[in-house]
């Protein structure tokens, strides 16, 4: 008895999120798919009567190049983290100390990071609202979850790997840049794909960081609007629901494929 | 000396590839290896037998130092290749282990093709025209006894291959980079028994261009494998000799124990 | 450990020494019936034979048994193969007692052309070296397998000299009865020289088993 009424609640929940998720992925989706079409797509924002009107051309591009400058910061540094603390770190207070920084990075809420970007990025290196900004921004954001999960990925590379490898008389760097990062991609993809799904999603920080300004930003030194930031701002005008909606379903399908394309990389590589 | 060498002498004929001379090894303070003197002599097969524990594989990593990556280690004595010793400051172990190359237990290939598991060896090394890499990995695939097994797969994954192909390609892989001693560390307890009569087989064949050092637990694979057998307990070096000698008449009643399985 | 074995072992010795004992007996009853010219004793020592042969098979199949099954190695194995080759040698023991017997049976109660004397003695001698080597078996002791292979030489040399009496009468001799009489007499001798040869072996395969060593009693500079 007890153990039917046990599965009753858990199937319920289970039910329970599953409809939640489709509620909200399905009240975007037909409210704001039906704006979406190429010429959507491929036409710049325009607000110059006050009444939006236009297309996302220029914000997809902006969340784009602010994700590609998040990555080029990140990865490295978040990949050499993680090399570090798996391959070559002894335990000790340094190392314990480091941890504890990349453990708590991860908890920093995003608009902490908004205004931390903001004050150092905008205002104090001179970058002002920027791409650049925006990007680096970012990039700490992601830190954490790129260092976690290549490190993850590096521990569970066998020491097997590493023995062969040395034992062929291979030096500790080749080994580890030729056999261990190798055999490590697969998780390490997966951590940059959640990295990205996580920087094109982001609101607050980007604003105060990349600014709000429309426009097609060619230098990373000029700012630009991401499509998070110009859903918010559609939404918070009360003008042009049907557009924010419109943006909410680009932008619900551009993360629903980045975590599609996280797990098919998941699965074909546990063989 | 703690080990004594039977009399009949074959190793008159042939010189001493490598000498271990008073090697103690410590795990941080535990002592793994007490004074063992030993000499192998090239182009033969020696076995290395003993009971879990025993010391036989802590041994054998002496000889690559592979025991290095292992922190808190100490080693005394010398183990001499060719006359020099490897633990002598300013030593080159990247040269050593070109030199001294090593098969496991378990069978390790990369997550990579079967060409490229091969040819991981010599690219590290500086070889990188294809032509060269190609002959390399052909010669050492035949010198492994798989390479009319593999040559239609070469840039297949390795881990598609049976235990018993994945071990010989891990000994084709250790073969590439041209070694003169091959170390071996119970290379067949993975495998099931044909796979292990092939690699028995396969190592009959080797012995005639390498010097070969096998650590097993099965003593009659020592018996069918080996020239030489050098048994250890507890750290000790008890006693080496002919193969045949030691199965036949050990001098040392431990070693009878053991081979008789009188052991407790 | 290895308890069954150990209890194969033991089995397989207690084998060995009851085919022994057999076959010193043998030999003594022949002996016995020569000169006490007993045609019955004689007889029983000829179908006595058979069970020693039944006795060498049997012991033959327990050491390939136990060499394919429990792969011995050192003593367990300089054992097992020793006693494989002691049963042969022991079987050959009762085979020459058998001849023995049949020379008594041939010759019967006719009269001997002398007293025997020298015969006796070397039966004596080889029966002892039969008896020392089975002993130094059951004590595994090389010592005294070593003294039974030095006594070979004094075993050979009564031959000889049995030998040359025995055919100088055949020369001299001339009855027909009483030269096949002395023909079969020096066939007996011989036998007993066998024996004492057999004795060795078996004394031979002791050392083996014990030190590892292999000796051959005709190059004595291997059984220091």
């Amino acid at each position: 008895m007890k153990q039917t009424v046990a599965k009753l609640l858990i199937v319920t929940s289970a039910i329970v999120v599953l409809c939640i998720l489709a509620v909200v992925i399905s009240h975007i989706l037909i409210n704001g798919l039906p704006l979406v079409n190429l010429a959507y797509l491929t036409t710049d924002p325009d607000i110059s009567w006050g009444n939006p009107v236009g297309g996302i051309r220029s914000t997809v591009w902006v969340s784009c190049y602010l994700t590609v400058i998040a990555l080029l910061v990140a990865v490295p540094i978040g990949v050499g983290a993680a090399v570090y603390f798996t391959e070559y770190a002894k335990v000790g207070a340094f190392v314990t100390a480091l941890r504890f920084a990349v453990e708590s990075l991860a908890g920093v809420p995003s608009i902490v990071f908004g205004l931390f970007g903001y004050a150092l990025f905008v205002i104090s290196l001179g970058l002002q609202w920027s791409i650049l900004s925006g990007g680096l921004t970012l990039a700490c954001m992601i830190l954490p979850t790129i260092i976690r999960t290549s490190e993850e990925a590096l521990r569970s590379v066998p020491s097997a790997f590493r023995e062969a490898s040395l034992s062929l008389g291979a030096t500790r760097w080749q080994t580890i840049w030729r056999v261990v990062v190798p055999s490590a991609s697969p998780g390490i993809v997966t951590g940059i794909i959640l990295g990205v799904g996580r920087a094109v999603g982001e609101t607050a920080a980007v604003m105060l960081t990349a600014g709000m300004s429309l426009g097609f930003p060619i230098l990373p030194t000029q700012p630009g609007r991401s499509m998070a930031v110009h859903l918010y701002t559609l939404a918070q005008e009360h003008i042009a629901y049907d557009q924010s909606y419109a943006t909410a379903a680009v932008l619900v399908l551009v993360i629903l494929a980045v975590d599609a394309a996280a797990s098919l990389i998941r699965r074909r590589t546990s063989t | 000396m703690s080990e004594r060498l039977t009399d009949s002498h074959p190793s008159e004929l042939q010189k001493a590839k490598i000498e271990v001379v008073d090697l103690s090894f410590y795990y941080s303070n535990v002592q793994a290896l007490k004074s063992v003197n030993l000499a192998i002599f090239e182009r033969s097969v020696t076995a290395l037998i003993g009971p879990s524990g025993c010391g036989k594989s802590t041994f054998l990593r002496t000889i690559n130092r592979m025991n290095d990556i292992i922190p808190m280690t100490k080693v005394t004595g010398h183990v001499r290749l060719d006359g020099q010793d490897i633990y002598a400051p300013g030593v080159d172990v990247v040269e050593l282990r070109k030199r001294v190359g090593m098969v496991f237990q378990k069978p390790n290939p990369f997550p990579m093709s079967i060409y490229d598991n091969v040819a991981y060896g010599p690219r590290i090394h500086g070889v990188r025209k294809k032509s060269t890499l190609d002959e390399i990995v052909e010669r050492s695939l035949t010198l492994a006894a798989l390479w009319d097994e593999v040559k239609d797969r070469l840039r297949s994954s390795a881990l598609e291959l049976s235990g018993g192909q994945q071990q010989r390609l891990c000994i084709a892989r250790a073969l590439a980079v041209e070694p003169e001693v091959l170390l071996m560390d119970e290379p067949c307890s993975a495998l099931d028994p044909i796979a292990t009569a092939r690699i028995e087989d396969l190592i009959q064949e080797l012995k005639k261009q390498f010097t070969i050092v096998i650590v097993t637990h099965n003593l009659h694979q020592a018996g069918r494998v080996s020239d030489f057998t050098a048994f250890f307990l507890a750290g000790e070096l008890v006693e080496s000799g002919p193969t045949e000698v030691i199965f036949e008449r050990p001098s040392d009643k431990r070693t009878e124990d053991y081979v008789t399985g009188r052991f407790g | 450990m290895r308890a069954a074995f150990e209890n194969d072992l033991r089995r397989l010795q207690t084998e060995i020494l009851k085919m022994g004992s057999m076959a010193e007996t043998a030999i003594a009853h022949a002996i016995l019936s020569l000169q006490t010219q007993d045609g019955k004793l004689a007889a029983s020592v000829i179908t006595g034979d058979d069970e020693v042969d039944r006795m060498e098979l049997g012991i033959e199949e327990l050491c390939v048994k136990l060499i394919a099954l429990q792969q011995p190695l050192a003593g367990d194995l300089r054992v097992i193969t020793g006693m494989l080759k002691i049963c042969t040698d022991i079987e050959r023991l009762a085979d020459l007692a058998t001849n023995v017997a049949e020379v008594a049976l041939r010759i019967g109660k006719a009269p001997l052309i002398k007293p025997l004397e020298d015969i006796p003695e070397m039966a004596n001698i080889a029966q002892s070296m039969v008896r020392d080597s089975l002993n130094a078996l059951v004590a595994r002791d090389a010592a005294a397998a070593r003294a039974v292979c030095l006594r070979d030489d004094e075993v050979d040399q009564m031959y000889s000299q049995l030998h040359a009496e025995l055919m100088e009468f055949i020369c001299s001799s001339l009855s027909s009865k009483d030269v096949e009489q002395a023909v079969d007499l020096l066939f007996v001798a011989r036998q007993l020289e066998r024996i004492a040869d057999h004795a060795t072996n078996i004394a031979e395969r002791v050392i083996y088993m014990v030190t590892g060593m292999r000796v051959k009693t005709n190059q004595p500079e291997t059984l220091k």
